[in-house]
């Protein structure tokens, strides 16, 4: 490691806020671009189980 | 010979008209969105630990530098989708593609997430490097615009419901924005801007050392994998939605169901 202690390489010299909030935001964008068609995927699959169960009584 | 040279073309060609089949993609793109998911979870960690913590810092930016290893990955990323977007309209404009318009509608909102995450990423780090969050410098002002064309082309395949419209106007728009990209390229170069050059080439070494530049490469190669796995995962739920008529697709909705309907059948047992 290039850092001399944990405590340095969260400062990240006088820069720490900038660069962890660059990750931070990166790590946010990442995630919702993972969750958002897994998320959509399980909503299209309720609404279709749904309608069959609706199609299958009548 | 003349029918065998077109039986010839015919093999050769057959991997495109597979590649139109709805029913193909949804297969071999099962296989493929976790072998891309693994390799962009493991390229992305690996650069993003090596480049924070064990990459030497900037001789002059100091440690502010560190966010290269994720702005350039969503520029590259950013601009490379809409290379693809337009492709993907020439694909479907010429040969009537059913899956081009899929990959294009998909695609679209990923690129507008890393074109805002590389503008963001660029604005955290100019204000220390250039003590400003936004200057109307070429390459920053080219870089909006390609935003705003993602924005344009998203609204336009929400506006008009007809699919085979929306698909044409999509194409026409993705194509003719394509304009955009040398202008983003060479904006560093046309102009005089305060923005860096490119850190990468394909004909020349990097001027940084290799304990620098390595970490770029992994996160770099990180991201366009992350683009595939989760392009892939849209695409795959599209398909099921457009194609939802068909045999297969009523066998593949039912067989997932097996997993997700067991909690609404399982609380409708309970009531009863």
């Amino acid at each position: 490691m290039i850092f001399e202690s944990f405590s340095d390489f969260l400062a990240m010299g006088k820069h720490g806020l900038f660069v962890w909030s660059a990750y931070g935001i990166c790590l946010a964008v990442l995630a919702i671009n993972i969750a958002s068609p897994l998320l959509a995927r399980r909503r299209y699959l309720q609404q279709e189980a749904r309608r069959l169960r609706r199609e299958s009584n009548t | 010979m003349n029918t065998s040279a077109k039986a010839k073309s015919g093999i050769s060609w057959a991997w495109f008209h597979k590649l139109g089949s709805p029913k193909w993609f949804y297969g071999i793109s099962g296989r493929l969105v976790p072998w891309l998911s693994v390799a962009a979870a493991l390229l992305i960690g690996i650069g993003v630990v090596w480049g924070l913590a064990f990459a030497p810092p900037d001789y002059q930016q100091g440690n502010s530098f560190r966010i290269i290893y994720i702005h350039v990955p969503s520029a590259m990323l950013a601009q490379s989708c809409y290379v693809m977007l337009a492709v993907c309209g020439v694909v479907g404009l010429v040969w009537k593609m059913k899956m081009a318009d899929v990959a294009l509608q998909c695609a679209a909102p990923i690129g507008a997430w890393m074109t805002a995450l590389a503008l963001v990423t660029g604005a955290i780090w100019g204000k220390p490097t250039w003590g400003s969050w936004w200057v109307w410098d070429a390459r920053l002002t080219s870089m909006l615009i390609l935003l705003f064309l993602y924005f344009g082309l998203i609204a336009l395949g929400n506006a008009i419901t007809n699919r085979d419209s929306a698909a044409k106007a999509c194409a026409v728009l993705a194509i003719v924005g394509v304009v955009n990209i040398p202008i983003i390229k060479y904006s560093v170069q046309w102009w005089s801007t305060l923005h860096q050059g490119a850190t990468f080439s394909l004909t020349e070494k990097p001027a940084m050392p290799a304990e620098m530049w390595l970490p770029l490469l992994f996160t770099a190669l990180g991201f366009y994998c992350f683009f595939g796995a989760v392009l892939l995962l849209r695409m795959r739920l599209e398909v099921l939605k457009r194609e939802s008529r068909a045999s297969w697709v009523k066998e593949e909705v039912l067989k997932s169901l097996g997993h997700v309907s067991s909690q609404p059948t399982s609380r409708k047992g309970a009531g009863q």
